[in-house]
């Protein structure tokens, strides 16, 4: 039996500069903020001062976790973070747990986290430009010894790319280990039937031994851990990642 | 032909000797959730905090076997492709 693991599927190309392939991390990528945009909208209509709804609960409950949340890691002077971490924090965990119905995650694809960490990164850098001003920042490699500039150049390059790599390894080990899961629980459904039902002559026992039974219910207990609490666990990570990295830049000055 | 097999076996046995990087990960965020424990022991009412850090810990210990993860990755799913390319 082969197994196989791809990256993206690429569903059409775009006739334009030649063919641009778009890949199901677009679409679902897109799909996922449409939802998250289209939640937002409806979670925010009609909203009162008095004799408040269920749907304003809900939303005064999610701002204001967020809200608190920013406010305890990155203190009260950069409570203007809060949305960025928010919707950072919805579009990582709802981009892992699409894979929960079935459809390609944007997140098993490394360009997506690439394309956060990279965003995280140019913040971090305009946040220590705006702390210590330009020739600050590049003095700031060369401490505490000028020898050192090489290390402090490549340790600020790794910070993107080990974001990036973190979320991306923990979501693509999941599906990797799901994938050889279920592979092998059909060849051991598969020998165990051949086992009892070998006698079975005909199609009807081909069709009968090909049932995959050990599929049903053994990798939903991995997808608890590997869909549900992996993709909400390096949601957060990269959140609090993200807000320590902005807040010791503004220290440094 | 010979050339291409010594390739991909040179690129299985990469990919697992890269995930010997797993171990160091393992020995660093058991140690780490060990002392997360009694630390709740001692202090129950910090609970929520020391859970938190120790998660942050975690998710940065594991970096370096994340990083030999997607070596293996690379080395198993890509490599043989690039490298096949290669030697025609």
């Amino acid at each position: 039996m082969n197994i196989e693991i791809n990256g993206a599927p690429i569903l059409f190309s775009l006739p334009l500069f030649g063919g641009i392939d778009i890949t199901a991390t677009l679409i679902i990528s897109w799909l996922v903020m449409a939802v998250i945009i289209g939640l937002c909208y409806w979670l925010t209509r009609g909203l009162k001062v008095r004799d408040v709804g269920k749907k304003q609960l809900v939303a005064e409950f999610l701002v204001e976790t967020a809200q608190k949340f920013v406010d305890t890691n990155m203190g009260k002077k950069f409570s203007h973070y809060g949305p960025f971490i928010a919707a950072i924090f919805s579009l990582s965990a709802l981009s892992s747990l699409v894979s929960m119905i079935g459809l390609w995650s944007p997140t098993a694809d490394l360009s997506t986290e690439l394309g956060w960490a990279l965003l995280v990164f140019v913040m971090i850098t305009a946040t220590k430009i705006k702390t210590s001003g330009m020739g600050g920042y590049v003095l700031g490699f060369t401490k505490p010894i000028a020898a050192l500039t090489p290390f402090n150049i490549i340790s600020e390059l790794a910070t993107p790319i080990s974001m990036a790599f973190r979320h991306f390894g923990n979501i693509v080990s999941g599906s990797v280990i799901n994938t050889l899961v279920y592979t092998s629980l059909a060849l051991a459904s598969h020998g165990l039937l051949s086992l009892f039902f070998g006698w079975l002559p005909g199609a009807a026992g081909e069709v009968l031994r090909a049932i995959p039974f050990l599929q049903v219910g053994i990798p939903a207990v991995l997808s608890v851990y590997f869909d549900l609490f992996s993709s909400l666990m390096q949601a957060f990570i990269f959140c609090m990642l993200t807000m320590l990295y902005i807040a010791s830049a503004a220290e440094d000055a | 032909m010979l050339e291409k097999a010594i390739v991909l076996a040179g690129c299985a046995i990469g990919a697992g000797l890269a995930l010997i990087a797993g171990i160091g990960p393992g020995i660093g965020e058991g140690y780490a959730v060990g002392k997360a424990c009694e630390a709740i022991g001692r202090q129950p009412e910090c609970k929520g905090d020391v859970t938190q850090t120790m998660l942050l810990g975690c998710a940065v210990a594991e970096t370096t076997g994340i990083y030999g993860f997607v070596t293996g990755l690379l080395l198993l799913f890509v490599g043989p492709i690039y490298l096949g390319g290669f030697l025609g």
